[in-house]
């Protein structure tokens, strides 16, 4: 008992990131979490740009024309990004949840699904917007 | 015996099936108006306006937030849970998180209403 007290507490901690090789599952996971904090911090903008979308037709000019900015535009797509990427790495989740899914190899497949639907889905819209 | 502390977990299944519910919302709702949006020729405001002006609309556009809203409160909670230790930061945060959602609450009442 006291020697695994012992060893628990001079236990190393691994904490070097950049010496951490996630799984692609890995990856998929602390991006949902990056972008669900993106998209918590920009709530009160999306909330701003609601609200002055429907209050009046000079409002809703208004916005158009702040949002054709280039660098609001390249804002508007890091969410977009982040949005896209929460939206179908939690559609993976909830199917995982319900065991759609299955091992290793389901988990990998899904994984770059999610990476590479999310990404594709960003640069058509991106395109688009731009 | 767990540890319990105010600023926790619930430690139980409540939070962890609210995210999942609340996401099905959002999942529902965001992909029904997607699908509105492609299938519009032109979005100007006229047609914006219009989709928003049923109390239809109104109230299942304050469904999603409101699950948007309790489902950012558990993220957040989680995320502050794993990378802030002490406990007044935590509570500071929590508190700070909870009044600015509540005051979307109030907020997309005002948008959504024309308030």
């Amino acid at each position: 008992m006291v020697v695994e007290k012992d060893m628990n507490k001079t236990r190393p901690k691994h904490l070097a990131l950049h010496k951490i090789k996630l799984p692609l599952a890995g990856y998929v996971s602390i991006l949902h979490r990056v972008s669900g904090a993106i998209l918590f911090l920009a709530l009160p903008l999306l909330l701003a740009m609601l609200d002055q979308s429907l209050r009046s037709i000079e409002t809703f000019t208004n916005l158009a024309e702040y949002l054709d900015h280039a660098l609001v535009k390249l804002a508007l797509i890091g969410m977009l990004w982040a949005f896209l990427h929460h939206f179908f790495a939690g559609l993976r989740y909830l199917a995982i949840d319900l065991h759609l899914l299955h091992g290793l190899s389901g988990a990998r497949a899904s994984s770059r699904w999610v990476l590479a639907v999310s990404l594709a889905l960003t640069v058509v819209m991106g395109v688009k917007l731009w | 015996m767990v540890n319990r502390i105010v600023t926790g977990a619930h430690y139980g299944l409540r939070d962890w099936l609210a995210q999942r519910v609340t996401a099905a919302v959002m999942a529902v709702y965001v992909s029904a108006v997607a699908g509105w949006a492609l299938l519009q020729p032109a979005l100007g405001y006229d047609v914006w306006t219009e989709l928003f002006s049923g109390n239809m609309m109104r109230s299942f556009s304050l469904l999603f937030l409101l699950s948007l809203f309790y489902h950012a409160w558990i993220g957040v909670r989680d995320i502050v849970m794993d990378y802030v230790k002490p406990a007044s930061v935590r509570l500071l945060i929590h508190v700070s998180v909870i009044l600015a959602l509540i005051l979307y609450v109030i907020w997309a009442v005002q948008i959504l209403w024309g308030l």
